[in-house]
């Protein structure tokens, strides 16, 4: 092991620029994901017949695929239907795509654990359903729905080092690349990505525990 | 668009790789429910170093990615001279994650038996492992199983991770049979029904569990 040469100075600026990467494709996605997760979460909620049954089969089926699949998929086999992505657009539209049906399960299970009184109540002093739940709902869902989107971020983060697969030069395709140069780099840098990613997504969940202490 | 041929002809070939997915997520559950279990009951065991070695193994496991710990058995053990299979090395990976979540879902289950129970077991004369297997393991086991069949579900899915650590997985035999055919898009549609066949079901399954037990509350 040569701990000393795997962590020189260009290395670990090499590294660091990976984690901004990193960083910036993760949040990117997780806004994206967020917006497209609201939608689908609601509409899913809202049980409109016909849309609401779309929806979940769509939601239900990029749940139960793996994310390495979906990111393979859109990277390498949308250019044969001509679709061709860069690896960082590819990145974040497959990231994207999973957690927003992720987030849009956790969208619906924040709606679903609003107490029914309160719309039968917004109803009858006159809202329509649209307006229910939009001002009643709606504000109340989203602030339980925060620590289980910080807890789906911590996974994003994680996930995104999957994108080594189509090149995108992230931390973990950084990491590579140095380890690549001499056998003796491979376990000091294993440990160092290691505890980067533990560091911060510990602080993390830290946060999301807070919160969750917080509304319980 | 959809070449059923595509299927038909390399059906062999998906066949070899569902096999092994199914054959790794199988040892891998099995693995990791038994780590999940140890690590459990270290951290709510009432001796103080094996509380912190518990919760250190289930923080810093869960907040790395999986792809580093399959690497590090697959890359980093050969360069200090142990060298594994891709699906020797990705299985054990699998199991190792899977068990820090499999470890947190097992102790809420445990700390959701109310206290009293084990106090009146160890009050009527049973050790601390009596009272655990006897009392409280029986009760937390309901509330346990919908979050290890969703796990289960997660460990399905990453098994994906084989693929890249040539652990002969559908991912990998996927990736094969587009070299065969020069061709990508429908021969990942296969790989992704196969991945439905399995997922599918068993998200049902652990849907209905959940309703089930729910009830029986």
């Amino acid at each position: 092991m040569d701990i000393a040469g795997a962590l020189s100075v260009d290395h670990l600026k090499f590294l660091a620029d990976g984690f901004k990467l990193t960083l910036y494709v993760a949040f990117i996605s997780i806004v994206l994901s967020f917006i497209i997760g609201i939608v689908f979460g609601t509409l899913r909620y809202a049980n409109i017949p016909f849309l609401s049954k779309v929806v979940a089969v769509i939601v239900e089926t990029i749940r139960n695929l793996p994310l390495l699949l979906i990111i393979f998929f859109i990277f390498f086999a949308l250019p044969e239907v001509g679709l061709k992505l860069s690896p960082t657009v590819a990145a974040i539209a497959a990231l994207t795509v999973f957690e927003s049906a992720m987030l849009a399960e956790i969208v619906r299970s924040g709606l679903n654990s609003i107490d029914k009184g309160q719309i039968e109540a917004a109803r009858s002093s006159g809202l329509t359903y649209i307006q229910t739940l939009v001002s009643i709902v709606m504000p109340q869902a989203l602030r339980r729905m925060v620590p289980p989107i910080v807890s789906q971020f911590i996974s994003l983060l994680k996930d995104t080092s999957l994108c080594v697969i189509i090149a995108l030069p992230e931390f973990m395709h950084n990491a590579q690349i140095i380890y690549a140069q001499n056998i003796n780099f491979i376990i000091p840098i294993f440990v160092v990505v290691a505890f980067m990613y533990f560091i911060v997504n510990y602080c993390l969940s830290l946060i999301a525990r807070r919160l969750e202490s917080r509304q319980a | 668009m959809l070449d059923f041929s595509i299927l038909i002809n390399n059906l062999d070939t998906y066949l070899e790789g569902f096999k092994n997915t199914v054959l790794a997520s199988i040892i891998a559950l099995i693995g990791s429910f038994i780590i999940g279990v140890i690590v459990a009951v270290m951290r709510i065991a009432p001796i103080k170093p094996l509380n912190w070695i518990g919760s250190a193994y289930v923080e810093f496991i869960r907040n790395i990615p999986l792809l580093i710990i399959a690497f590090f058995f697959y890359i980093g053990l050969p360069s200090i001279g142990v060298t594994l299979s891709g699906f020797v090395a990705g299985t054990i990976a699998l199991a190792i994650y899977t068990a820090s979540f499999i470890a947190e879902a097992i102790r809420a289950g445990i700390q959701a038996v109310p206290k009293g129970q084990m106090e009146a077991a160890r009050s009527s004369g049973l050790t601390y492992l009596q009272a655990m297997r006897i009392i409280i393991l029986p009760q937390a086991i309901k509330i346990v199983i919908p979050p290890i069949g969703n796990q289960f579900i997660n460990l399905v899915k990453n098994s994906a991770i084989l693929g890249m650590i040539a652990g002969l997985d559908l991912m990998y035999f996927g990736d094969l049979v587009s070299s065969h055919t020069f061709v990508t898009f429908p021969v990942y549609i296969f790989v992704a029904m196969f991945y439905l066949v399995l997922t599918i079901p068993l998200s049902l399954g652990v849907g209905y569990l959940e309703k089930r037990l729910a009830r029986s509350h």
